[in-house]
């Protein structure tokens, strides 16, 4: 009697929980200060306005945990923010829904979604972007020693600028800046690193910083290696160098030269049981005021009609005024030899300097 | 071990002074205990079975199994059978190839073919998929027509025959060229093995790891060994007080450990401050986020598993031995060697074993203090399980990684023995 009294205190429980299952909605995010402002103007505000649950969650990007769900066919995400390097491979491969174009609301000034929105934002048909953001470069006023860098060239010049250089430890935006550095002009980058010649240009240019690289695995170690004198120069996303400077005060800078500018954006992950949800959320958290509340963590706002509530003061820190000396980082050329130049990559790591 | 337990294996009819019904009686009765018995670990079984070795299973068939292709384009595969491997494929097997890319457009799918045979022949990804996008629109009757010049209209890299030899390679249901892969070999256009073009470091990764592992299996030893002697030979109370100091940092999180050795090692960290201060070095040495700082920090972490062993066994081992080898004249250094240390060998093999292990398949203390050169084979792992989404080629590495401990284990069992084990 007393199993069969706990099978129906389970059934009982399973039965009340599934109507309370479906009202929620989880979205997933990477969290940081740019999860808390996200937090702020998109999942908090959908919650007043919809009366739906949101449990919001952070992730580290990558499709892995995404091709995980969709192919046992067991959906945990219904909402996610992926960077467009992994929204192309993604989509392709039959793992986010179609976002239909014509559900997407009209900015606050009238125009319609299609032409408020940037190109950029909507070339894919799975995903809305969210924010510009951009990798860059930053250095400490303090410290500096030998002047103050402004280039990417700068950044591989040891002999002017002496001390460690931190990078992320992936091929990405890396051999870009290897090949920039070495004289390659932004628009051949990626023409260039697709043959085997400009492949191996790239880790030339490395290899006369190998012995000065410090190397990190998530973006929030970036501002921390730069305050505790790890390095000298640090690789980052521009958000965090943004918020240790206005929220810490540290004395940073940021070089644009050479910046590596992408978009995040909504995709909703296929096969959801909450799809209706899902894109009544992304039409509410892709509109003018939330977006614009993205330049808090200086990432640049998707949708014109965003762009024009910025505040001034603030223009200069955002990925969108610094395109003009910037390099959009090519999905298409990441999905074709991110796994090849990730392996040599690794090979390369791995040799003795 | 004498006592005769229910399972034992005698034939019970056999047993004098019973009648015939009484030793059937007593076989039923044996039968019925064995069966309850068998009944009590049928959930551990079930337990073992669906969490090790169906994963293990799974992980096994993974890594020699890439359907993908196969089921994608059946079509194209089946034509491309009759080629012969020089010069472009006829007309027959582009346009097949042309229908197959328009329908996996339609559903999909065509990012899945892509990044199966980009994986052969790097930069084919983004032909498939530009080619299926375009010919998407195309009707059913132009493409069976006309497919070949439209495939090559798309794209010329339809033309190269590196790439037609591509998809007839990637095309097996079954293959091994995931475990070639992870030794850093292929196969050539004429089928032979030989050592792989592009990047080679899985088998310099697998040696790193194995040196690695070996270090802290020797350095867990030098310093758990005394540690483990000094607990079990002190007073009771300092015993146990010295017993917590070995367990707390077990019951620590291992970020919060991880973290603590990076606050310790970092340039202006604890150590560095330390010994600029009191001059025994000028500029900070660097420690953090190389091979030093992974074997430091996995020394430290896995000393518990050492230690644990080894006292339990020490604790064990009667003082009265020892006493007895000094009064029969030995002097104390060869009596320890001689004596004490011989009972001590099935907790060091223990403790070894344990430590090596755990620390062949270690990831976040490496990925987190290791920088460049403190990479070992799990990073990699993880490399082609979250970014690359090389699932097969984790699952060949892992099976792999597998293996070689299985090997040692057998090296070990043949020169130690493993009834030589003992955790307790």
């Amino acid at each position: 009697m007393r199993i069969g009294g706990i099978l129906t205190s389970a059934v009982a429980l399973a039965i009340m929980a599934s109507p309370l299952a479906a009202q929620e909605l989880t979205v997933v995010s990477f969290g940081g200060a740019y999860g808390a402002a996200q937090k702020k103007y998109m999942i908090d505000p959908y919650m007043a306005a919809s009366g739906n649950k949101v449990l919001f969650e952070d992730y580290s990007g990558g499709i892995a945990e995404i091709k995980a769900q969709v192919e046992a066919n067991n959906i945990q995400w219904d909402v996610v923010d992926i960077e467009v390097i992994d929204l192309e491979r993604a989509c392709s491969e039959g793992l986010l829904e179609v976002i239909p174009r014509d559900i997407l609301p009209p900015g606050d000034d009238g125009v319609a979604a299609i032409d408020d929105f940037f190109p950029e934002a909507l070339a894919n048909e799975c995903g809305v972007g969210v924010i510009f953001w951009a990798v860059i470069y930053a250095y400490n006023s303090e410290t500096i020693q030998g002047g103050t860098p402004s280039t990417i060239a700068d950044f591989f010049d040891t002999a002017t600028f002496p001390g460690k250089r931190a990078m992320r430890k992936r091929a990405q935006v890396n051999l870009e800046w290897a090949l920039i550095a070495d004289g390659v002009a932004r628009e051949d980058v990626y023409k260039v690193l697709a043959t085997d010649e400009g492949q191996a240009q790239a880790f030339a240019k490395l290899d006369t910083i190998k012995d000065d690289l410090v190397w990190y695995d998530s973006w929030s170690q970036a501002p921390q290696l730069l305050n505790d004198g790890g390095a000298v120069m640090v690789q980052s996303a521009n958000g965090r160098i943004f918020g240790a400077i206005k929220d810490d005060g540290r004395p940073f800078e940021m070089v644009w030269d050479g910046n590596v500018f992408d978009l995040d954006v909504w995709a909703a992950v296929k096969g959801t049981p909450n799809k209706e949800m899902a894109f009544d959320f992304i039409k509410f958290a892709t509109g003018t005021v939330p977006l614009a509340g993205m330049q808090d963590v200086a990432y640049g706002p998707t949708r014109r009609s965003g762009a024009a509530l910025v505040d001034p003061a603030v223009i200069k820190d955002l990925p969108n005024a610094n395109i003009e000396v910037g390099l959009k980082a090519d999905g298409i050329f990441w999905a074709d030899f991110g796994e090849s130049l990730g392996e040599k990559f690794n090979e390369w790591l791995l040799k003795q300097g | 071990m004498t006592a005769t337990t229910f399972d034992d294996a005698r034939p019970v009819s056999a047993s004098p002074g019973l009648t015939r019904e009484e030793a059937g009686f007593a076989r039923r009765e044996l039968n019925r205990r064995r069966l309850r018995a068998f009944a009590l670990v049928i959930p551990l079984l079930v337990f073992i079975s669906f969490a090790f070795f169906a994963p293990i299973a799974t992980m096994l068939h993974r890594s020699v199994y890439n359907p993908t292709v196969v089921q994608l384009i059946p079509d194209t595969l089946a034509k491309l059978q009759s080629w012969d491997g020089e010069g472009r494929p006829d007309d027959s097997v582009l346009t097949a190839m042309a229908v197959d890319l328009k329908r996996l457009a339609n559903n999909r799918t065509s990012g899945k073919l892509g990044e199966a045979l980009n994986r052969g022949l790097p930069g084919t990804s983004s032909a498939v998929k530009a080619t299926a996008r375009k010919l998407r629109q195309v009707d059913d009757a132009t493409l069976a027509a006309d497919g070949a010049a439209l495939l090559l209209g798309a794209n010329d890299k339809w033309a190269s025959v590196e790439l037609w030899r591509n998809v007839r390679k990637t095309g097996r249901t079954y293959s091994d060229r995931y475990f070639l892969t992870a030794l850093d070999l292929e196969r050539n256009a004429e089928g032979d093995v030989q050592t792989r073009e592009a990047a080679q470091i899985y088998v310099q990764l697998y040696t790193k790891t194995m040196r690695i592992a070996l270090i802290i299996t020797i350095l867990t030893m030098l310093l758990g060994y005394p540690l483990a002697f000094v607990l079990a030979n002190a007073p009771a109370r300092t015993a146990s007080l010295l017993m917590v100091m070995v367990l707390l940092p077990f019951w620590t999180s291992l970020l919060v450990r991880t973290t603590a050795w990076i606050a310790l090692l970092q340039t202006n960290g604890v150590i560095n401050s330390v010994l600029m201060g009191v001059g025994v070095i000028g500029e900070p040495l660097e420690m953090l986020f190389t091979e030093f700082a992974t074997i430091v920090a996995m020394t430290h972490i896995l000393l518990p598993f050492m230690v644990l062993p080894l006292y339990s066994v020490m604790k064990g081992i009667d003082r009265s031995y020892m006493r007895a080898a000094l009064s029969l004249g030995s002097s104390p250094i060869p009596a320890f060697i001689r004596i004490y240390f011989p009972m001590t060998v099935p907790g060091l093999s223990a403790g070894a074993l344990l430590v090596f292990i755990i620390s062949v398949g270690y990831y976040i203390t490496p990925a987190l203090v290791g920088g460049t050169d403190g990479q070992m084979i799990s990073n990699i792992i993880a490399f082609h399980m979250q970014q690359s989404n090389n699932w097969e080629l984790a699952a060949a590495l892992g099976a792999l990684l597998l293996v070689l401990i299985i090997a040692l284990y057998w090296i070990y069992d043949l020169l130690v023995g493993a009834d030589n084990i003992k955790l307790a």
